[in-house]
């Protein structure tokens, strides 16, 4: 029976309380950095664009790669959590409750088509989630579905149309026929292509919806053929748009027509082939090709070829930027908290992640952005597999080819 | 098993009392609340589907119209008309979809069999394409939204449905009341007249019953339960997406009671179930969900025609004798 | 030429190439349906697989002429497996069975075709020969598409003479009239419904496989032609094959001049049509009476 002294004691209980001490902090501190970071991404992966939705899996994907090469955001990792919305509104809000309530992302950086972007929006403005939408939208960035965390990193309808229709107009001929798709999307480019084609003195011959999906063309295009407009500007997404650019080819309208669209799609120029989009002119938000000018496109497209082997597209380069801005503005406001990083990105509004200077919009959250002006290469000018486009303008970011802030509902 | 037997024995003699104590503790058997009410809904949907398909023998390819119109009803009274109820706003819903039925149903009970299906099918999409134009109102292919969610008036409390566990509970009162409601029609006189027109119209018919008006009565009860589960999902999703009349939504409550069991009581909310979590899950580890689920439905109607709580009802000990009718 | 004529005449002209195909689908459908009572869902996934098949025969053989008649033999091959070892399980029990497993059928038969050819949809491009545009008078009209007029006209007489002119045609006659008496004259109906199913999916086959070069193979191209064709069948009448045929250039040409009048309604025109004409005649114009009341 050893006796233990007073001091042996106290020297023991002490080192005991020590460690328990430590120990309980200890835990908190290493979960604390050992929880990442968690994006939610809803795309349609199955569906009519799951080209373009495997394009912006890939740009988030080269964007948490990047985050993490550089020991993740406030010392903590970047995970990215991918699901299938469908392209349908119910299930894209389905799976944004879920990324939220089951997976606890802090953020959603996705959505396709306006639709979907706005059932997640609802979504994540009711959890106080902040959301970057990735596609064309009008609405996303107005009132009354916008919101102060609801922040909008593509192009839109309105944009888009305006600086393509006023290019068109002026380049291309001022005698137009439109066909457009019968949906929102497609009736707000048709919208503001004719008033951009008023305002620049040109004329209307007609203007034909169609239903979108139908792929079915031939029952319009002799109405055209006999209207004998300069352009026929085709507002025709997707698979449409292939299907669309056969039959008019097959019609003979390109021999005597030019055929233009407010845009084009670098994921539909390889599936649709040089032959077909030969001569075809559109506006995009960004092009690989850019590198040889863009520091930040160079930096991107070698990231993309190195783990992909392809160039990124259009699409990825909005879920790459979407993803690096949840991180700046994280790291800017030392919180994951909503409002937080919302006033952070408001307050230092401009980045360069990809294309040159972007910047957002202080009153309605919108991502102002340089375009331009491309039109397909036809066979035999193509370099190597992605190399489909010339680019043929730029069209310098500003913040008149949006409608204005009050337009929008804000103050 | 002798506990087995007497479990089933006593489930079907009260099923909406089984109802209660298993959905009661429900959300926490699932990964995340939301989807604990989206069964409930979905399984309120193929409840309404099933006593048009399961107990009365009538085949609809369109009952998305009732499941829309519900939504749509809610979602314009709420968001559009700003009443400030819920419980008005939640009624709105299975009341446009009720008239809706009964005009359709007028109009497509007069034929039969494929035919009658397919004249379901072509109002359901009608609705769709007005719904699709009428933008004004329904927010076209965009949707409706901003459909508030507004807090729960009981007794003169207020309770916050925000939460998901709270909106839960309110759907789950919400669905019982009705699972009791269909008890009631299926044990009523009417609900038998309903089987026996099931099983062969021109006999029912023989024997003095007004067919064609017990049909129609039939439709309209489908279409009340679709549209009031129509109307909790435009309050649990503060959209009402287009899709929601689009022939798709048809299809996959077709699915959803066949999977549980046609016919059967407690069917629809096993179908509705499975479908929806298995679809959830497994849309997390793969992009080829749909084709699961088709193989899936395709060996059930090979091998287990009953589904799944058909199946299992036709081969449990006390299930058999008194499960038969309110299973 | 009068000017309204010569601005209807184009319509006219596509609506006929549009109800060609049509007619492909639903002869497909209404014979399966007549002779054997049984709604096969999968006919749209059968036509998407007449123009995936199509770019494969066409990639194998660089020959569009062999892969437009390989393609559609395959379909039809198919779907001798899949009468033979799904649908015969399901005889004799509820008549909404065969509906459901082909839906079933339906969404597998999609999902694998992404898997095999993947999400995005292959071009298809119409040969050479037929690639122009023949001047018609009135306007110019793609080659190809008049191609497809010929093709499903040939076709049709073809299987006109088989149902009319050969014994195994009077047996699939006899035994959508009267199946029971067909079996008791000791007739062995299996091998003939086997038959039947499998040129009603080659026929769905090719229509995919001439479709394919208008508007390119992608998975989901058969999802809303198989609602149209059933549409046709309706109203044409289910089981009968003349109304196929009927239904299927009437519903051509009203896509075609709804279109040109009022493109808003063209998609909506189908199935207003359909509505009205079974709420006047209950099987569709040519249907049997008794069957839908």
């Amino acid at each position: 029976m050893a006796s233990i002294t007073r001091r042996k004691f106290l020297t023991a209980t002490g080192a005991t309380a020590g460690a328990i001490a430590t120990q309980g902090l200890f835990p908190a501190v290493l979960r604390a950095q050992a929880e990442p970071l968690r994006i939610g991404c809803p795309l349609p992966l199955t569906g009519p664009f799951a080209a373009l939705a495997a394009d912006m899996q890939r740009g988030a994907t080269l964007a948490v790669d990047e985050l993490n090469a550089k020991g993740g955001v406030m010392g903590r990792k970047v995970e990215v959590l991918f699901r299938d919305d469908e392209l349908k509104p119910a299930v894209g809000a389905q799976r944004t409750k879920e990324l939220i309530e089951n997976q606890k992302c802090q953020f959603i950086v996705g959505g396709l088509a306006a639709h979907v972007q706005m059932a997640i929006n609802e979504q994540t403005k009711k959890a106080k989630v902040l959301f970057i939408s990735t596609s064309q939208s009008d609405e996303i960035s107005a009132k009354p579905d916008t919101s102060p965390i609801t922040f909008h990193e593509a192009l839109n309808p309105t944009i888009t149309s305006r600086v393509m229709g006023t290019w068109i107009a002026q380049n291309l001929g001022k005698k137009w026929w439109i066909i457009y798709a019968d949906y929102a999307w497609g009736k707000q480019n048709n919208a503001v292509l004719q008033d951009t084609l008023a305002k620049q003195g040109g004329t209307l011959l007609g203007a034909t919806p169609y239903p979108l999906g139908s792929a079915e063309f031939s029952a319009h295009l002799p109405k055209i053929q006999a209207a004998k407009p300069e352009v026929i500007v085709s507002v025709t997404p997707g698979a449409d748009n292939i299907a669309y650019l056969k039959q008019a080819r097959s019609f003979g309208l390109d021999k005597t027509m030019k055929l233009a669209q407010p845009l084009l799609w670098i994921s539909y120029l390889k599936e649709g082939g040089p032959e077909l989009y030969a001569d075809i002119y559109g506006s995009i938000n960004w092009y690989w090709e850019l590198q040889d000018t863009i520091p930040s496109a160079k930096k991107f497209v070698e990231a993309s070829m190195k783990k992909f082997n392809m160039p990124p597209g259009d699409y990825g380069a909005y879920s790459y930027s979407g993803v690096l801005e949840v991180a700046r503005g994280v790291e800017l406001a030392k919180t994951t908290d909503a409002e937080a990083v919302a006033n952070a990105l408001r307050k230092n509004p401009v980045y360069d992640h990809f294309k040159g200077k972007e910047w957002w919009r202080a009153c309605d959250n919108k991502a102002m952005q340089d375009m331009w002006i491309v039109k397909g290469r036809g066979p035999g000018k193509t370099k190597g597999d992605w190399g489909l486009m010339d680019i043929v303008a730029k069209v310098a970011a500003d913040e008149k080819y949006d409608r204005t802030c009050a337009e929008k509902g804000h103050a | 098993m002798p506990g087995l037997g007497a479990v089933s024995g006593w489930v079907g003699r009260h099923p909406v009392a089984a109802f209660g104590i298993f959905f009661a503790v429900f959300p926490f058997l699932m990964p995340y609340k939301s989807l604990a009410s989206q069964v409930l809904i979905f399984g309120l949907f193929a409840l309404g589907f099933n006593l048009l398909y399961g107990y009365t023998g009538l085949l609809s390819f369109g009952h998305a119209a009732y499941y829309g119109l519900g939504a749509y009803g809610t979602g314009i009274a709420l968001a559009k008309l700003k009443i400030g109820s819920l419980w008005l706003g939640l009624a709105a819903g299975p009341l446009l979809a009720v008239l809706g039925g009964a005009a359709i149903g007028f109009f497509c009970l007069r034929r039969r069999g494929i035919y009658f299906a397919m004249l379901t099918l072509a109002f359901a999409q009608l609705l769709y394409f007005i719904a699709f134009h009428l933008a004004d109102v329904t927010g076209g292919d965009d949707g409706l939204r901003g459909i508030p969610q507004l807090p729960l008036n009981l007794f003169g409390w207020k309770i916050d449905l925000e939460g998901s566990l709270a909106f839960y509970y309110f759907t789950f009162i919400v669905v019982w009341l009705a699972v009791a409601g269909l008890k009631r029609i299926l044990d009523s006189p009417f609900g038998t007249v309903l089987q026996a027109i099931r099983e062969n119209g021109d006999r029912a018919s023989a024997c003095g019953y007004d067919v064609r008006r017990v049909k129609h009565l039939s439709f309209v009860f489908s279409a009340l339960f679709a549209g009031l589960a129509g109307g909790l999902d435009a309050l649990r999703l503060s959209v009402v997406p287009v899709e929601s009349l689009y022939w798709v939504t048809s299809g996959q409550v077709v699915i959803m009671t066949l999977l549980g069991g046609a016919g059967t009581f407690f069917g629809p909310f096993v179908g509705a179930g499975t479908y929806l979590v298995l679809g959830d899950r497994l849309a997390v580890f793969t992009e080829r969900w749909p084709l699961v689920i088709g193989l899936i439905f395709m060996t059930f109607v090979l091998f287990l025609p009953k589904g799944i709580w058909g199946t299992l009802v036709a081969n449990l000990p006390g299930g058999t004798a008194a499960g038969r009718k309110s299973q | 030429m009068d000017f309204a004529l010569a601005a209807v005449l184009p319509q006219i002209f596509t609506g006929l190439v549009l109800g060609m195909i049509f007619v492909l689908l639903a002869i497909g459908l209404s014979l399966i349906f007549g002779l054997m009572t049984v709604v096969n869902f999968s006919h749209g996934a059968l036509y998407m697989l007449g123009a995936y098949f199509t770019v494969f025969f066409l990639g194998y053989t660089r020959n569009f002429w062999l892969a437009l008649l390989l393609a559609p033999l395959m379909v039809g091959t198919f779907g001798l497996l899949v009468e033979r070892f799904l649908i015969r399980r399901l005889y004799g029990r509820s008549p909404d069975d065969p509906l459901l497993l082909t839906f079933g059928l339906s969404l597998v038969l999609i999902e694998t075709a992404k898997i095999v050819w993947g999400k995005i949809g292959l071009t298809l491009d119409p040969p050479r020969e037929l690639g122009g545009a023949v001047n018609l008078g009135f306007m110019a009209f793609p080659a190809y598409r008049l191609f497809v007029i010929a093709v499903t006209v040939v076709v049709l007489l073809a299987l006109w003479a088989f149902l009319q002119r050969t014994n195994v045609g009077l047996i699939i006659r006899a035994g959508s009239r009267d199946p029971l008496m067909v079996r008791a004259l000791g007739i062995n109906l299996n091998r003939i419904w086997l038959l039947v199913f499998g040129i009603g999916c080659g026929l769905a086959g090719l229509a995919g496989a001439l479709a394919g070069p208008m508007r390119g193979a992608y998975a989901d191209m058969g999802v809303t032609m198989v609602i149209e064709s059933f549409v046709v069948v309706v109203v044409g009448g289910m089981g009968s094959l003349l109304g196929a045929v009927v239904a299927g250039i009437m519903m051509g040409q009203v896509v075609g001049i709804t279109t040109y009048f009022a493109p808003k309604l063209a998609e909506i025109m189908v199935f207003v049509v359909m509505a009205v004409v079974l709420l006047v005649r209950p099987s569709g114009i040519f249907g049997e009476a008794g069957l839908a009341e």
